[in-house]
Formats: structure tokens, sequence, C-alpha cells
């Protein structure tokens, strides 16, 4: 009996003590992820009144959302030009953010000779994070107001005769403000790919003769692919997802599909929130797939 | 045809701010010969090297290649190309691509350059490993593949950066001949950088070896072996051991020098009386007798500190009166006929012709 019990420990023990190990992350995982996930999933099912939630099963929720999307095209229907918009969005400051954070990425690893410096220029682009996103975002107003600083600037200098409108509450507002507040995202993660590139690789190109563009093309840019796909990755799926940005921003005026789940959720209407989330949820994953097609994130992680 | 590749440096010298790297040197490698430069680490050789290569500028002085001013050129417009330390092979291209690399710079076409590229895999024998990257390749291969794309410009002077620091040993010595082979089939000039002198002493046609940014000696390796110029080449190049002593008299072709350790006599080669010099005697041309008392001229007497056994030698270390040690090396067989334990009272001596004056006062 003894015998038989010390083999069963002996044959259980390892498989257990890993599975412990793993498992309080797996449990945050579980709680505060998974489930509520399969909580959306299903609420997106069932029907709702105005009053009430009605557990069902039923594909009215996403009928709902596309409702003549098909068959009024080429015109699109109200969730398309959400979508529309959003993507727009999306791929400018993903645009911008990764010109920009590249660019800033560079500077930092390969202009700046000494650590130390390095490391203070670092500090100094998280600074902006130390204060809070929405304050980071108001503090635009004042700048970029018909009675802003930028307006009262020009009309002073005489390169305008009237304030300019398109400032503030408007498409170049918002992208700005996504430009501001994510930039670092894109810097992060590409300067620490650029910290992995070995100088004597860039000194093996220019002794094969590359110029500072080659090299760029054909060196630095091709060891930076993880970093600029995990950077990516961030601001996609930050914008897809926003609603504040666009709603202080956009004065209220610009949609984005973020918004739509939340008016949709101030007006108890979760069932059909949680189905805008899920098809909102399942195409940042496609481009998120998308993006792990093109280059292998593994390598960095 | 004429061999090109002959690297001439005039006069050069190298400062980084304040410090100096380089002074005044003038180094002459004719074309298709192997030269190696050894030293200390911070001697000046990587500097040397990375010169010729034009990955640095001179300050003052001048590298010219087969007659032809190099000092403003860039590394790609000299007929030379590098082979950096740790090979610096491109991590995201696969075997051929790094090869074909600097025509891809040169705007060759993709189906010309791997043809080319091939060629040079095939010279290394690394052709069958061209689609894969360099992390999947052991370090003897990466190091093939970085000779390959140092070559496939037809490069007329190669240099070679430490090539065989980061292997072990044992592929250390093979790559070595494999080194030797290839600059002897392409008729080449290399120019190798190296802190071990076995290294140079085994490639090399022409061994320069630097001390503090200055050249101490550039000669054969056998020359700098049975001939080293300074105490300081003594040292570095191994195998010596050195004494310091003062002339006491001259007679004739002979000096007689004294020190704490004991009394020498060696040829007078323009000794002056008085004059304090340092001479050097191979380890392996002394000779050990157990023997206690007076040790005579060219025989110093001391104790046996240890014993280490090299297979076809025995390496004595002695604790001898006004040195920091004595070796001495001896053939297994006649160690073996008089053997010695630790501690034992020996007397270690040698013939005159054995002494070599060395320049300089041993400091």
């Amino acid at each position: 009996m003894r015998c038989l019990e010390s083999e069963l420990t002996r044959l259980l023990r390892p498989r257990i003590v890993p599975l412990l190990q793993a498992a309080p992350l797996s449990l945050v995982f579980l709680v505060f992820f998974i489930v509520p996930l399969v909580l959306t999933m299903i609420v997106s099912f069932w029907d709702y009144t105005d009053y009430a939630l009605i557990p069902d099963f039923t594909f009215q929720n996403y009928q709902e959302i596309f409702e003549g999307c098909v068959s009024r095209l080429p015109d699109l229907c109200v969730t398309f030009k959400t979508y529309w918009s959003t993507l727009k969005f999306c791929v400018m400051v993903w645009f911008l953010t990764l010109v920009i954070g590249f660019t800033l990425a560079y500077f930092l690893r390969f202009h700046v000779q000494t650590t130390t410096m390095q490391i203070v220029l670092f500090l100094l682009c998280t600074i902006p994070f130390w204060t809070s996103n929405v304050i980071r975002m108001i503090s635009w107003i004042p700048l970029l107001g018909l009675n802003g600083l930028v307006n009262n600037g020009l009309l002073a200098v005489g390169l305008v005769d009237q304030p300019l409108e398109w400032l503030l509450y408007s498409e170049f507002s918002v992208a700005l403000a996504f430009v501001h507040l994510y930039t670092l995202f894109m810097i992060v993660p590409i300067f620490n790919s650029m910290l992995r590139i070995d100088d004597s690789l860039l000194e093996a190109a220019y002794d094969a003769g590359a110029g500072g563009w080659q090299t760029l093309v054909n060196v630095v840019i091709p060891l930076c692919r993880p970093g600029i796909a995990i950077g990516s990755i961030f601001v996609v799926t930050i914008i897809m997802g926003d609603f504040i940005t666009i709603g202080i921003m956009g004065g209220q005026q610009i949609a984005s599909i973020g918004k739509v789940i939340h008016v949709e959720m101030q007006y108890l209407q979760f069932p059909a929130a949680a189905a805008n989330a899920v098809i909102l949820l399942m195409i940042v994953l496609m481009i998120i797939y998308g993006l792990t097609r093109v280059v292998d994130v593994r390598k960095e992680l | 045809m004429d061999r090109t590749g002959h690297c001439r440096l005039t006069d050069v010298s190298k400062r980084y701010g304040d410090a100096v790297a380089l002074r005044k040197v003038n180094l002459d490698i004719p074309a298709g010969h192997y030269c190696c430069l050894v030293g200390p680490s911070g001697c000046g050789k990587t500097s040397t090297l990375r010169l010729i290569a034009g990955h640095e500028t001179v300050s003052d002085g001048s590298v010219t290649i087969d007659d032809v001013r190099m000092n403003e050129c860039e590394p790609a417009q000299r007929p030379t190309a590098m082979m950096f330390q740790d090979y610096a092979l491109f991590p995201h291209l696969n075997c051929l691509d790094n090869v074909a690399f600097s025509l891809k710079m040169g705007g060759v076409s993709k189906s010309e350059r791997h043809v080319r590229a091939r060629e040079l895999l095939a010279l290394v024998h690394m052709e069958e490993y061209e689609k894969r990257l360099p992390n999947q390749l052991s370090g003897g291969q990466q190091q093939r593949v970085a000779l390959a794309r140092a070559l496939v410009t037809n490069p007329s002077v190669l240099l070679l950066d430490e090539p065989l620091s980061a292997l072990d040993p044992f592929l250390r010595v093979r790559m070595r001949d494999e080194l030797r082979r290839l600059q002897q089939e392409l008729n080449l000039t290399f120019v190798h950088v190296t802190h071990s002198q076995e290294e140079a002493m085994a490639l090399a046609d022409m061994v320069v070896v630097m001390n503090q940014g200055e050249i101490e000696q550039v000669d054969s390796p056998q020359a700098v072996y049975n001939h080293p110029a300074s105490v300081f080449v003594a040292r570095f190049i191994g195998g010596h051991n050195i004494f310091k002593a003062d002339v006491v008299s001259l007679q004739g072709d002979s000096a007689f020098l004294s020190s704490g350790t004991g009394n020498f006599r060696t040829p007078a080669e323009g000794l002056v009386e008085g004059q304090n010099v340092a001479f050097a005697v191979r380890s392996d041309k002394i000779v050990v007798s157990k023997q206690s008392g007076d040790a005579g001229e060219n025989a110093v007497a001391g104790r046996v500190r240890s014993i280490e056994y090299q297979g076809a030698w025995v390496k004595l270390g002695l604790d001898a009166d006004g040195m920091d040690e004595l070796t001495v090396v001896l053939a297994e067989d006649i160690f073996n006929a008089g053997p010695v334990a630790i501690a034992e009272a020996v007397v270690a001596s040698w013939q005159t012709g054995d002494i070599h004056i060395l320049s300089g006062d041993g400091s």
C-alpha cells in the first residue's frame, strides 16, 4: 500500500508543481479576461427590450448591426461608415506614429552617443505620461480653440484673417491627440529592437559600400520589424477601441465604433453593445493576425 | 600577373582627442604577404587595421595601397575588405544574401550576384548552407561565411580583426590552417590582428609586434623568436628568460656581466663597461643539473618551484635570486634522464652563444 502511495506521488508530483506555479496568473487571466469575454459573447445573443434583458439565442443583434449594409452598397450603411471612419484614423495615426516613433528611436539609438544621454532623453519622452490621459487631451483646447494660442498667433502675424475652425473639434485635432498620446508606444518597442542591433553590423554594411539610406533599408528596418509589429499592435488596438479621445477632441461629432458601443451601453442596450464589441474584437484580431503573419513577433520576446 | 595589395603606412599617427592611439607608425606590407599584428590590448593593432580599412581616418601621415593614396577614400572605395571580430553577419539574411550583400549595394542584379556568392560559398565549402540564417550555423561555419562575404568583392587586401578569438581551441587550429591555405591559394595580402603570439607565429610571413601605439619589431616569425628586438618583444613572445646585469669588464669578443643573480659571459657586441643591459636566453636552451654551491659562469643557482608535464616537454619553474622566475623547458627524455623534484637545489646553465642582447634597459 505504502509502495503504491509513493508511486502515485512520484507520478503526480512533477505535474502538480508547475501547474501550481502557473495557477495564480491563470486565475487572474480567467476571472478578468476569459469570463468577461465569454459573458460578452453570450449576452450578444440575448434579446432585450427598453427595460429588460431576455436570455435567448438570437442573431437579431448582429442582423440589426448589418441591416441594409449589403443591399444598399455602394452607399455605406451606418456601421460601415463608422468602421470606415475608425479604420481611417487607425491607418493615419498608425502611419504617423510609426514615422515619428521610428525617427525618434533611430535618433536615440544611433545619434545619441552616451548611454546616460539616451536614458535622459528617453525619460523626457515619458514626461507627458506623468499626467492623465484626459488632462493631456484637454490641454490642447486652449491651444487650438477659436481664441486659442495658435489662432491668436496666426491672426497677430497676419497669416489668416479669420480664426481657423478646423484646428479643434475636427479630424485634425483627433489625429493630433492620438499621435501625441500614442507615439511613445511605437518608440519603446522600436528602440528596444534597435538596441539589439550591433554597431559592427552597421560597420559591416559601410564596409560593403552601403550608403546611409541603403543601410537603413537593408539592415536597420528589417532588424526592427519585430519592434515595429509590437508598436503597431499597441497603437492599432488602442485606436480601434477608443471613444474618449474621439469624443473630446472631435467635439462629440465624429463617429467611432467605440463610441457606438459606449452609447448603446448608456441606453442599457447591452446585447447590442456586446454584439458590436464581438465584431470589433474579431476585426482587431484579424489585424493582429495579419501583422504576426508578416513579422515573427516571438523573436522579440 | 602582378600581385596587388601592397600596403604602406607612412608616419601614421592616430589621436582620439588627447589620447594617442598610434605614434608615427611606418609599416610596409609587401603584396601577397600574410602579416600578423600582435600586441597586448590597447597597443594600437586594431586601430592600425581600421585605418587601412578606412573605418578610421588618420590624424597624420598617409596610407597607400599599391602606391595609391587612400587617406580620403571610403572603405568601399579601397581594395580592402574587412572581416569583423564577431563576424558581423546580418542576422536577417541567409548565407547567400549575406555573401551577396556588397554586390547588392553595388547594384549588381540578383541572378548575377547569387552566382558569384555561390562561387564564394563553394570556396569556403559552405555551398550546402546557403539558405541557412547565421544563427543556425556553428561558430566555424559563421566564420567561413564571413570570409566568403569579405572576399566577394575581389579585394587585394583582406583585413581580419581577431578572426579566431570566438572559436574553441580545436577549431581555432583548424581554421588557422584554412586561413593560411586560402591566403596562398588566392594570393592576397592578409593583415591579421591577434593578441596571440602563437597564432601569429603559426600564420604569418611577417610579424608586427606593437606596444603602446608604436611598432616594436617587424620580422619573420623565426627572427622575432630568435632575435627579439626589445625586452617587451621577448616578454610578449614568450619562451624567453630575461636577465638584467651590469657590464663589469670587456675582454676581446667577450663581455663579463654580473648581477645579484649570477655572473655571465656574453658576446661583446658593442657593450660598454658599466652599462646596464638586458639579455634573453630561450628557456629551451637552458640545461639543469643537480649541483649545489657556486654556480660559475652563465649559470644560475636556484630551487625548483614547479614542474609541469606538457607531453613532449617538461616545463620547470625555478626560484632564483634577483629574478621573478626562471623557466626551463626540457625535452621529456632529457628530464627523465635526471629527474628533479620540487624544492630541490639545482643549477641552470647555458652557452654563451645562446645569449641574445636586448635593446632597452629592461624596465
